[in-house]
């Protein structure tokens, strides 16, 4: 265990290297699960028919709001960009790939992915899934990768709150929602709020979906993500590179692993 | 030729109790989503590493229950050589206490279990808080501890087929 806390590089490597060659089981012994998690699906959907559809109804309202949202907001855009005469911004590619391990402990939060290193994917991309943001590579193998996810307590996150335009910091701390620090002091936030990643660091792309504003209480703001814990299968991998700027993002030198 | 395969047969039957326990592993990791967050898959391999230290600690010493543990911490991301430590000691206490479980009815050796689960659960509260630095929420692990008893009688259901359908364990 006091070797796994020492940030050394053959330690990380040697691990690495081990789970990297041990993903292609995972992969091959987590596929039954998709098919359970479609039986356990049915059978929770016919128990909670009524509560499906409530939710199903918020969901399409939110969704309904978020469209004319992105509506208003590509308006502005393609005014401004003509305004200033600007090059469009590169449109991030994606590498798509799948969880295959997920230990749920209540010490950590990370994903395994079935891509890696060979398939594009590099230390400190953005991972989405069709709902929202979902988290950041953490590390990566040559056929595996390992996701923090938003909700771990080690993940930070740049974010802009969508409503009020203000800059803050989505903090995990293993539950559920995570909470949202350093605010301006003069910050209002209120429960609906959207929040999308701000893009500030060069860390994210800006502009993801990650959540609204679940409550605020004494100060201690809570994000409801968009994603849905219990729901990762499918994820993509958003292939951001980081304006020329900063150095090319740091990269720890990746396991090669024959 | 017989003979190597003699041998092959006779490999494969002795590495079962190790191969049943990484196999368990495995399962223990499969992204199941399941609908709470509240409800954590408990460490299969742990009932196998109970199970075997007392009927067959020559097939599972401490070094395969320490294999077996850290696999897991290696691939679940989590603070590494935790479940690694709790195998072990729990293979360890197993096998010292085994003269105590064998000959006696199953109850017994499931509140035997029941106790030594206990303690590694709470074990991996400590060392896990200690880890991360922050005390981690004990719900979850009590509901994964009290999910891990309960399987313990189907866990061993299923280790008594493995052994009857591979002779000679």
């Amino acid at each position: 265990m006091l070797l796994g806390r020492l940030d050394n590089k053959i330690v990380e490597q040697t691990r690495l290297a081990i789970v990297d060659g041990i993903s292609p089981i995972m992969e091959v012994v987590s596929r039954p699960a998709a098919g359970f998690n479609r039986i356990v699906d049915g059978i929770s959907e016919q128990l909670h028919l009524r509560r499906e559809l409530t939710r199903l109804e918020e969901e399409n309202e939110r969704l309904r709001q978020w469209q004319s949202v992105a509506r208003r907001l590509e308006a502005e855009n393609a005014a401004y960009r003509s305004l200033l005469s600007s090059k469009s911004d590169v449109v991030p590619s994606f590498v798509a790939a799948r969880v295959i391990a997920d230990a749920g402990a209540p010490f950590v939060r990370t994903v395994l992915l079935n891509a890696g290193h060979r398939d594009g994917i590099r230390r400190g991309q953005a991972v989405m899934n069709a709902d929202g943001l979902v988290g950041r590579v953490s590390e990566v193998g040559k056929r595996s990768a390992r996701v923090l996810l938003l909700s771990d307590l080690n993940s930070r996150v740049p974010v802009l709150n969508g409503t009020s335009l203000q800059r803050g910091v989505l903090s995990g701390d293993n539950s559920d929602w995570p909470t949202l620090v350093f605010l301006p002091s003069q910050a209002q936030v209120s429960p609906g709020d959207t929040i999308v990643t701000s893009g500030h660091g060069g860390v994210f792309p800006p502009g993801l979906p990650v959540g609204v504003v679940g409550l605020v209480r004494d100060g201690n703001v809570r994000v409801q993500p968009y994603v849905d814990w219990h729901r990762l299968e499918f994820v993509r991998v958003v292939r951001f590179d980081v304006p020329k700027l900063a150095p090319a993002g740091e990269e720890l030198p990746v396991a090669e692993f024959e | 030729m017989t003979a190597l395969a003699e041998r092959a047969g006779s490999f494969g039957r002795l590495a079962t109790p190790a191969f049943v326990t990484l196999l368990l592993v495995f399962f223990s990791l499969m992204p199941l989503n399941l609908p709470d967050s509240e409800i954590i898959m408990p460490p299969l391999a742990l009932m196998a590493v109970f199970y075997w230290s007392i009927y067959r600690p020559d097939l599972l010493p401490a070094a395969a229950a320490f294999a077996a543990g850290l696999l897991f911490d290696l691939m679940s991301g989590g603070p590494l050589g935790l479940l690694a430590f709790v195998f072990v000691v729990v293979q360890a206490v197993a096998a010292t206490q085994r003269r105590f479980f064998l000959g006696k009815v199953f109850p017994i050796e499931w509140l035997g279990f029941c106790i030594i689960a206990l303690g590694a659960f709470v074990a991996m509260w400590i060392l896990g808080s200690i880890y991360i630095g922050a005390f981690v929420k004990a719900g979850p692990l009590a509901i994964q501890a009290l999910l891990t008893i309960s399987l313990y009688p189907m866990m061993t259901w299923l280790m008594i087929r493995v052994r009857r359908a591979v002779s000679g364990i």
